[in-house]
């Protein structure tokens, strides 16, 4: 099958990749950019694992192909923290083990981070209802909602 | 949100007992973290499985030919690139396994025995490939008549699954096979004569269906066999020795020609103590001579991995007005899937656990039914068996007028009570979770409109095992911790946690990884809820190791007697009658001398861990229903357990708040559904739905500790109990709101709105 030859942007980084028609933007990061820290558990975009950002809206990269990803500009969890400063969100996770297996982690933590620049004081309700779509069988979602809450408290300084 | 009840001095430590930031925490935030399917090996192919379409059937032939010569396809494998095996159970942790049927799970031989069943596998160079050769293999079935239901195959006459299946347990040995494996019973006393004395019994039938686990990573590996034999796995598993042992068992291969190295795992809570994918991608391998990579769909994780079972469990209990009970019988029927293996043994052994019964008995039944082989899922068998229990329990307190928690109190089993399933309990925590259930705040809130409340308890007895930890002394006194039970949930966390504890050092000078199977001995899998207790105990053996012999070197210095140093705080210092003779040493001084000493300073425990001791839950649900549409909505859940101690409170807290979403799932939505022609209909998490965030509510937890005597830290092991009391304290809480018994799982809105809408009709509906 011919690969269509494609140019976007990775973490403000300028990548170009050949994908099969039919690879899925989740393909292409994980097996052709080795940017494995964005998890597939489903590929029905029913689990969130896979949550990433593309010109700033989130979206499952399972449920989008490679070859839509040309000419876009793509977030993934090996983006979010600053050099050597983790983002709050990933602290928080940290300071109130809002992880267990881990695997969640990523999607959770980017669909977190487009929640709080859209909504940077939200509700316990709608922290809960944006992060819907991501599915953890681990923590009961109990400490990953407070994370959420505590690192936008933290992001609007109060 | 962290209570302590009966309260462990735990500030007599530095490390233990603190929310310390796990190890591997960064890792995980950042998406380093190497799950299964995150590794790629130079040249791998990808493997993929051709599976059943049909729950039953013969499999006359299979042709592989035209995949075989498909450009691209490297290997195929089918049932003659396995052994048959013979027919033994052996004890696998918690489960029984027997190879005969092992062999068959990864891949039918004979028939087909449920949907997904493996009929073979391809090793290709693409996806596409490898899905296009699938496409190519041609069977030949001859299509079966199949049953899915537990009861409607132990009816005479029923599709039998096994055509040798003689029900072990029975005497006479029954003439005629079934579908039933197996029956077990457990108890004491006369159970006719305790429900003589009752003066009230309550007698219920219950219903559960299997459930998932529903780990979101799906099984993954990637195996590699060189032209000399040796083997390398690398895969998302609880056990990567339980991993070892069936790969090379399965394909006849030397246990020491076979590495297995475990991934970060993405959850397993007991799905991933069983192969699928691995013996296949080393066969692969093999035939290809390259590296082959496995990862299942999620679609096949429903159809092929181990739910839990479903079942029907009968139970009668007889009481006496001031609520003691005088008698408890239960009849349980425990689906195994595709094999014999249910949980219905541990089952049956948890019923009644959590009380003080004269007479009791419990007889279970292992079925065997064309659905997916069960695999262990968090406190196997337990939480179906308690269910039925705790709900006839509520049931006769609410008769009796009395609280539901004064009526388990009278009836708690104690220190020196001897179980339901024979052994006498050691110090236990059940009394004082049912006494902090009673003084919690959420037990006296008043409740709103349309809402009701639950309490149930639970328990699970926890296992230890064989366990290796070794710790080494590195040359500028920092140190290396290796332990053998894979980390699901802040396990390295709490190993360092206890040796820093140990060692009178700084965390962060111990840095903490699981081995593979070439770098220690032995460890039997994490799994019931053993790892803290097992690999915490070895860990505090190697790190005495280590401080025994820096006190051994010290003396070797300072030409004293070893017994003469002693170990304080980190370090080392001449004691008794020579204290103040030198200058105390560090660890990191020790370290430096080690080379002039004797040599490098380590420590290795290999250790068969026991002592493990069952941990005792209670748990407080509020729902509210929508009496429009039957919706069933938790609205606020304490979860109070017996930790023994908890290591690392946050972990532990976490436990119990998972177990309640799993468990809350299980009550109220999960369910495997089947139609007529035996296929599964919902093997996706769109319909195969569990909690979302916007489902539950915050999760209270409380932990108390009464401490195990026999672990150093008075581990107890709390993973799996927190699933094991959801499903009855939810639907004690549906019966508190509607007036209603709800006795089959789930408690699904069209389920709920039939009942309430019959109990509107007969006037007995509280809404
Ligand atoms: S993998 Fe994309 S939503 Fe699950
Ligand atoms: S931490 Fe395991 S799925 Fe969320």
């Amino acid at each position: 099958m011919a690969k269509h030859h494609i140019a976007a942007v990775v973490n403000g980084d300028p990548v170009e990749f050949l994908c099969e028609p039919g690879d899925t933007l989740l393909d292409v990061l994980r097996d052709a950019l080795g940017l494995t820290g964005t998890k597939e558990g489903c590929s029905t975009g029913d689990c969130g694992a896979c949550s990433v950002t593309v010109d700033g809206r989130l979206v499952c990269a399972c449920l989008m192909l490679g070859v839509e990803a040309a000419g876009t500009s793509i977030g993934t969890i090996e983006g979010m923290a600053n050099g050597e400063e983790l983002h709050p969100l990933q602290r928080k996770f940290l300071e109130h083990a809002a992880l267990q297996c881990g695997i969640c982690t990523p999607g959770f933590l980017v669909a977190a981070k487009s929640l709080l620049e859209r909504s940077p004081d939200p509700t316990e309700t709608e922290v809960r209802y944006w992060l819907a779509g991501n599915l953890c069988r681990c923590t009961g979602y109990d400490k990953i909602v407070r994370a959420v809450l505590d690192a936008a408290a933290e992001m609007r300084g109060a | 949100m962290q209570e302590k009840v009966k309260d462990a001095p735990s500030s007599q430590f530095k490390w233990v007992g603190t929310r310390a930031v796990r190890p591997d925490g960064v890792d995980k935030v950042t998406g380093r973290a190497r799950f299964g399917a995150d590794l790629a090996m130079p040249g791998q192919l990808v493997g993929k499985v051709l599976r059943s379409p049909h729950p039953h059937a013969r499999i006359r032939a299979i042709d592989v030919s035209a995949a075989a010569n498909l450009p691209g396809v490297k290997a195929v494998v089918t049932r003659d690139d396995f052994k048959d095996q013979p027919s033994e159970f052996i004890p696998a942790g918690e489960m029984m396994i027997n190879y005969r049927d092992v062999v068959r799970n990864v891949m039918a031989r004979e028939k087909a025995l449920y949907e997904g069943h493996p009929i073979a596998a391809v090793a290709a160079t693409s996806t596409s490939i490898a899905k296009q050769a699938l496409k190519l293999i041609k069977v030949d079935y001859e299509v079966l008549p199949h049953v899915i239901d537990v009861v409607d195959a132990m009816q005479p006459g029923a599709p039998l699954l096994h055509e040798d299946m003689i029900t072990a347990g029975v005497e006479p040995a029954p003439k005629t096979p079934s579908n039933v494996a197996k029956r077990v019973e457990f108890g004491h006393g006369d159970v006719a004569a305790g429900f003589a004395q009752a003066e009230i019994i309550v007698e219920r039938a219950f219903t559960t269906k299997p459930v998932h686990q529903g780990y979101i990573e799906p099984h993954a590996c990637v195996a590699s066999v060189s032209e000399d034999g040796q083997a390398d796995v690398w895969v998302t598993t609880q056990g990567h020795w339980i991993v070892r042992a069936h790969c090379a068992r399965l394909l006849g291969w030397d246990v020491g020609k076979v590495r297995v190295t475990a991934a970060e795992i993405g959850g397993g809570f007991g799905g991933k103590t069983v192969v699928y994918l691995e013996p296949l991608a080393l066969a692969l391998s093999k035939k290809a001579r390259r590296p082959v990579k496995m990862v299942m769909t999620r679609e096949e994780v429903f159809r092929a991995s181990g739910p839990t079972s479903g079942a029907h469990v009968h139970v009668k209990i007889g009481a006496r007005k001031d609520g003691r009970i005088v008698a408890g019988e239960a009849e349980l029927k425990y689906q195994a899937g595709a094999f014999a293996g249910s949980p219905v043994q541990p089952g049956a052994m948890c019923a009644f656990a959590p009380y003080d019964l004269e007479n009791v008995k419990v007889v279970g039944y292992d079925v065997v039914t064309n659905r997916p082989k069960v695999a262990a899922y968090r406190a196997p068998g337990g939480p179906i068996s308690e269910f039925a229990v705790e709900s006839v329990i509520d049931e006769i307190a609410r008769k009796l007028g009395m609280d539901p928690i004064a009526l388990r109190l009278k009836n708690a089993a104690k220190q020196g009570t001897r179980a339901a399933y024979g052994p006498k309990f050691g110090p236990i925590g059940f009394v004082e979770t049912l006494e902090a259930a009673k003084a919690h705040a959420h037990w006296r809130t008043p409740l709103q409109k349309n809402q009701g409340r639950g309490v149930a308890s639970g328990f699970w007895f926890n296992i230890g095992g064989e366990t290796s930890v070794s710790l080494q002394l590195n040359e500028d006194g920092t140190l290396s911790l290796t332990a053998g039970t894979p980390d699901i949930g802040g396990l390295r966390a709490s190993l360092c946690m206890m040796a820093a504890e140990e060692l009178g050092v700084d965390l962060d000078r111990i840095r903490v990884q699981i081995g593979d199977t070439g770098q220690l001995g032995y460890n039997f899998l994490t799994g019931g809820s053993r790892a803290t207790f097992s690999s915490g105990m070895a860990t505090v053996e190697a790190a005495r190791e280590v401080i025994k012999e820096a006190c051994k070197r010290a003396a070797k210095l300072w030409e004293l007697p070893e017994d003469a140093v002693e170990y304080m705080s980190g370090g080392v210092r001449p004691a008794g009658a020579n204290a103040g003779k030198h200058a105390p040493m560090t660890l990191s001084d020790i370290a430096g001398i080690a080379g002039k000493t004797g040599g490098p300073i380590a420590g290795y425990a290999r250790i068969n861990a026991h002592g493990a001791a069952p941990s005792f839950a209670t748990h407080i649900a509020d729902v509210e229903i929508d009496p429009e549409t039957g919706k069933a909505t938790v609205v606020r859940y304490t979860a109070i357990q017996d930790a023994g101690r908890a290591i690392h409170p946050s972990y532990v807290e976490g436990q119990y708040q998972g177990g309640v979403a799993q468990g809350i799932g299980w009550a109220l939505n999960e369910e495997y559904i089947y139609g007529p022609d035996g296929r599964l209909q919902n093997p996706g998490f769109l319909d195969y739905r569990v909690p979302v965030a916007s489902d539950l509510p915050m999760i209270d937890t409380v932990i108390v500790e009464v401490p195990n005597p026999r672990h150093p830290y008075g581990v107890r092991g709390v993973g799996e109990t927190p699933i094991v009391p959801p499903m009855a304290a939810i639907a004690n809480a549906l019966a508190d709101a509607t007036g209603v018994r709800f006795t089959d799982l789930p408690m699904s809105p069209p389920k709920v709105l039939a009942a309430l809408d019959e109990a509107r009709a007969a006037g007995t509906a509280k809404m």
